[in-house]
C-alpha cells in the first residue's frame, strides 16, 4: 500500500511539472507584457501553441539524418526525468535517490548535445552559428553549476538533491554568506541556460545575436513542440532547483500526510509564481548583453560559485 | 553574541568582498561609481552592525563618516569630475576581465589562507571577518595595478580603505580618534587626486595614466 502511495505521488509529481510548465512561461510572457503596457497573450497561450504544433504535420529538410528526428526526444526526456526528479512540493519521493546533483547537470548536458548536434545537422549556417554558441555558453555555465553543486553539497554533506532539501528545510533560517553568493551564481547560470535576457532574448527569432532559438530553427510540427514543451520544462526545473536549495520552506518531508503534501504543492505554486515575476521584471528592466560580454558574465558566477565553496570549506560556519 | 550576529556581520562583509569583485568586473566609470556608492552602503551597514553587537557607540560614528563621506560625497563628487571631463562612457581595460577576476579569487583565497592560521586563537567572528577585509584590501590594490585610468584607480584606492575601515571596525578598541583621522586623510588624498586628475587632462590631453610613464625621465 505504502509502495502504491510512493508511485503515485511520484507520478504526481512527474505530471504537474509537465502540467505547470506552459502556464508558467505564459505567465512570464504575461507579465512582461504587461509591464510594457502591453496586454500581452493569454497565460494559456503556450498550451494552445503547443496542441496546434502537435497537430501539424512535421517538415524535414532532405538532408536530415535520423539525428535531427530523434534529438527532440532525447531532450524532452531528458529535462523531463530532471524536472521530475527535483524535489517540488515534497522530498523523499520514490525515485528522489536517484536525483543526486551531479547526474541532474549530466542530463541537462546530455540534452544540450543533442540539441547541438541537431542545430548542425541540417548545415543551415545559423543552426552551426547556434550550437557553437550554446556550447560556448554551457561551457562557461556548467562549471559555475558544478561550483553550486559542491557548495552545497559541502553544507548539506550529501548530492542528493532530496537529502539537501530536506536537511536545509529542517534547520531553523540561517543567514549564510556562502549560500548568498550561491544563490546569485545560480540565478546567473538559470538566466543562462534557459535563454533569458541578458543572455539570449527568448521572445524572438529574428536576432544575430540569437542562440537558442538559431538552433531549433528547421524544427517543425511536434518535433518543435517537444523543444518548446522541453524548454517550458527547464525553467521549472531551474524554478524548482532555487527553491529547493534557497527556499524549501513548507516543502513536505517523510512521514508525511496528504494535508503537508497539499501545503507543500500550494507553497510551490506561490513561489513559482513570486519566481515569475521576479524573472519578469528582471527581463524588462536589462538590456541584453553583446554576445562577448556573455563570458564576463558567466565567469562572473563561476567566482562566485568558488567563493561560496571556498568560504564553506574554510570555514564551515559561513 | 548569538549565532546570528555571526551571520549577520559575515554575510554584510562578504556583500562588501561582492561589491568588490563588481568592481573589477564593471568598465564603465560611471558603473564604477555607482558600484562604489553601493560598496560603502554596505560598509556602512556592516560597521553599524558591528557597533551593534559589540555595544560600541563610537562605531556609529564610523558609519556615518562612511555613509556621509563615501557613499554619498566621494561618488557625487566622482561623477562630477566625469562629466566634467566628458568621459562618462569610457570604457577601459587593461587586462581581461575574466583573467582579473580570476586573479581576485586567488586573493581571496590568499587572504583567508594567510588570516586563519593567523589568528585561529581569536574568536570566529573576528578570524572571518578579518579575512574577509584583507581579501578586500588585496582586491583593491588588483584594481589599482590593473586599471589605467585615473579615476578607477582611485576607486580601487577608496575601495582599498574600505577594506581597512571593515577590518578596523572588527577588531575591538579602535580609538575613534584613529578613524576619523583615517577618514579625513582619504578625504584629503581624494582631494589631491582630484586635482592630479585635472592637472594630467590639462598636460596630455587624457587621464589615461600610461602617457606619465614617457616623462619619468628613467628612459635615456
Amino acid at each position: 500500500m505504502a509502495l502504491t502511495g510512493d508511485f503515485l505521488m511520484q507520478g504526481v509529481q512527474m505530471f504537474l511539472v509537465l502540467a505547470v510548465a506552459p502556464a508558467l512561461t505564459g505567465l512570464v510572457r504575461k507579465i512582461k507584457a504587461r509591464l510594457l503596457l502591453h496586454k500581452g497573450p493569454s497565460i494559456l497561450q503556450p498550451y494552445r501553441d503547443l496542441a496546434r504544433l502537435m497537430r501539424k504535420d512535421v517538415l524535414l529538410a532532405h538532408n536530415a539524418s535520423w539525428l535531427f528526428r530523434v534529438a527532440p526526444y532525447v531532450i524532452f526526456a531528458a529535462i523531463w526525468i530532471a524536472a521530475a526528479l527535483t524535489p517540488t512540493f515534497a522530498t523523499g519521493l520514490m525515485f528522489n535517490w536517484t536525483a543526486d546533483l551531479v547526474a541532474i547537470v549530466a542530463l541537462l548536458a546530455l540534452a544540450r548535445f543533442a540539441l547541438a548536434l541537431a542545430g548542425m545537422d541540417i548545415g543551415t549556417p545559423f543552426g552551426g552559428l547556434g550550437s557553437s554558441r550554446e556550447m560556448m555558453v554551457s561551457a562557461l555555465a556548467e562549471p559555475a553549476m558544478l561550483m553550486i553543486v559542491f557548495s552545497t553539497a559541502l553544507l548539506a554533506g550529501t548530492t542528493q538533491l532530496s537529502q539537501i532539501a530536506a536537511h536545509l528545510a529542517s534547520q531553523p533560517f540561517v543567514l549564510r554568506a556562502s549560500m548568498g553568493l550561491a544563490l546569485i551564481a545560480l540565478i546567473i547560470v538559470s538566466l543562462a541556460e534557459n535563454a533569458r535576457i541578458p543572455v539570449d532574448n527568448p521572445s524572438t527569432h529574428l536576432e544575430l545575436t540569437m542562440i537558442h532559438e538559431a538552433m531549433v530553427l528547421e524544427y517543425s510540427g511536434r518535433h518543435l513542440a517537444l523543444i518548446e514543451a522541453a524548454a517550458a520544462l527547464k525553467l521549472v526545473f531551474y524554478f524548482s532547483l532555487i527553491t529547493c536549495l534557497f527556499f524549501p520552506y513548507g516543502i513536505a518531508t517523510p512521514p508525511m500526510g496528504l494535508a503537508a503534501q497539499f501545503l507543500g504543492m500550494g507553497l510551490w505554486l506561490v513561489k513559482m509564481t513570486l519566481l515569475a515575476a521576479l524573472l519578469a521584471v528582471g527581463e524588462v528592466s536589462v538590456s541584453k548583453m553583446r554576445l562577448f560580454r556573455v563570458a564576463e558574465f558567466l565567469g562572473g558566477a563561476l567566482v562566485l560559485g568558488l567563493i561560496a565553496m571556498v568560504l564553506l570549506f574554510v570555514s564551515g560556519k559561513m | 553574541m548569538g549565532s546570528t550576529g555571526f551571520d549577520i556581520s559575515h554575510f554584510l562583509a562578504t556583500i562588501v568582498l561582492i561589491c568588490s569583485f563588481a568592481l573589477l568586473y564593471q568598465a564603465r566609470l560611471l558603473g564604477l561609481i555607482h558600484v562604489f556608492a553601493v560598496q560603502a552602503l554596505a560598509l556602512a551597514l556592516a560597521v553599524a552592525w558591528q557597533a551593534h553587537v559589540q555595544a560600541a557607540p563610537h562605531l556609529y560614528v564610523t558609519a556615518f563618516i562612511a555613509l556621509v563621506m563615501k557613499a554619498g560625497l566621494i561618488p557625487y563628487m566622482l561623477r562630477r569630475i566625469v562629466h566634467k571631463l566628458q568621459i562618462a562612457r569610457t570604457i577601459e581595460q587593461v587586462v581581461s576581465t575574466n583573467i582579473t577576476m580570476l586573479a581576485g579569487v586567488f586573493l581571496t583565497i590568499l587572504a583567508i589562507m594567510v588570516v586563519f592560521p593567523a589568528a585561529s586563537m581569536e574568536t570566529g567572528l573576528e578570524r572571518e571577518d578579518l579575512a574577509l577585509a584583507l581579501a578586500i584590501i588585496l582586491l583593491g590594490m588588483l584594481m589599482m595595478i590593473t586599471r589605467r585610468n585615473a579615476i578607477s584607480q582611485i576607486i580601487g584606492f577608496m575601495a582599498l580603505e574600505n577594506g581597512l575601515i571593515l577590518a578596523a571596525s572588527g577588531a575591538r578598541g579602535m580609538p575613534l580618534v584613529v578613524e576619523v583621522s583615517v577618514a579625513f586623510s582619504v578625504l584629503i588624498a581624494f582631494f589631491v587626486f582630484g586635482i592630479f586628475i585635472f592637472r594630467i587632462r590639462e598636460r596630455f590631453d587624457t587621464i589615461d595614466v600610461d602617457e606619465l610613464s614617457a616623462h619619468r625621465g628613467d628612459m635615456e
